[in-house]
């Protein structure tokens, strides 16, 4: 990485525009939701039914409990059910 | 400003503060590798967006050298990339190279270089940082940025290009001796 101009500077910067703020903001929340999806998760290792459900329908499972289910939460669900 | 290293040694600990830090920091490499290097459409690029980090904050305690998280994140942004070009393709083969877009290494070292620019702009202090990022990253115009930050419009070309300057200084320093990290 030798011979920096400010042209190329500048053409790097670019590169980087931010990402769209609703998307930060949900992956920075990821932590807190986790607790909400710990129990989830703790709910369909013990009702299999319930597993079922929650497999079939991410959304519709998580709506019912009463959680958002942004992208976030449900990579994190789907991640967690995946690694059960 | 903390290191790499330090800021995913205070995640570990649970730092809330940390890990916003975390996010905001790789937050536009993610991006930028999911929009421009995979091209993949944006209602995607959020799904592999969120899995990333999802994946960063589950599996942080594995990785071996904090110092890596910049290589870790690119590679895992890449593979779920790839999973989602897949899993679009459906019945297609299950070569990962062939749903990896043919000039794929290119624009990931150039967004790995953007971010080693990125960083060091901290050095060159908040105004430049502020004027940089909106002029150039967040493509605002003169009379936006004037009226942001309460200056002249006329002032913003001499001052973007006095911090360009000054990152320049920066970049050149830091760069004897050193080369950027890689992506693969």
């Amino acid at each position: 990485m030798t011979g920096y101009d400010e042209e190329r500077i500048a053409t790097l910067l670019r590169l980087l525009p931010p990402a769209p703020v609703g998307w930060v903001r949900a992956a920075q929340e990821l932590p807190a939701a986790r607790t909400e999806i710990a129990a989830l998760v703790t709910r369909a290792e013990a009702d299999a039914a319930f597993r079922a459900r929650v497999v079939a329908d991410l959304e519709a499972a998580l709506e019912a409990e009463g959680i958002e289910a942004t992208p976030s939460v449900l990579a994190a669900l789907r991640l967690r059910l995946d690694s059960d | 400003m903390l290191s790499d290293a330090e800021l995913v040694a205070r995640c570990r600990t649970g730092d809330a503060d940390a890990w916003n830090e975390l996010v905001e920091r790789f937050s536009r490499y993610v991006y930028a590798i999911a929009t421009q290097a995979f091209r993949l459409p944006q209602h995607d690029a959020e799904d592999v967006f969120q899995e990333v980090f999802s994946r960063v904050y589950e599996h942080l305690d594995r990785l071996r050298n904090d110092e890596a998280i910049r290589p870790w994140i690119a590679q895992l942004t890449r593979r779920l990339c790839i999973d989602r070009l897949r899993s679009a393709g459906r019945e297609g083969p299950a070569d990962t190279e062939l749903f990896e877009p043919a000039d794929v290494d290119e624009p990931l070292a150039k967004l790995d270089e953007a971010m080693t620019v990125r960083a060091c702009m901290d050095a060159v202090g908040e105004a430049c940082r502020e004027i940089l990022d909106r002029f150039f990253a967040r493509d605002e115009s003169y009379r936006v940025i004037g009226d942001a930050l309460g200056l002249p419009a006329g002032t913003i070309a001499s001052r973007i290009s006095r911090c360009l300057a000054k990152l320049k200084v920066e970049l050149e320093g830091r760069s004897e001796g050193a080369a950027p990290s890689g992506v693969r």
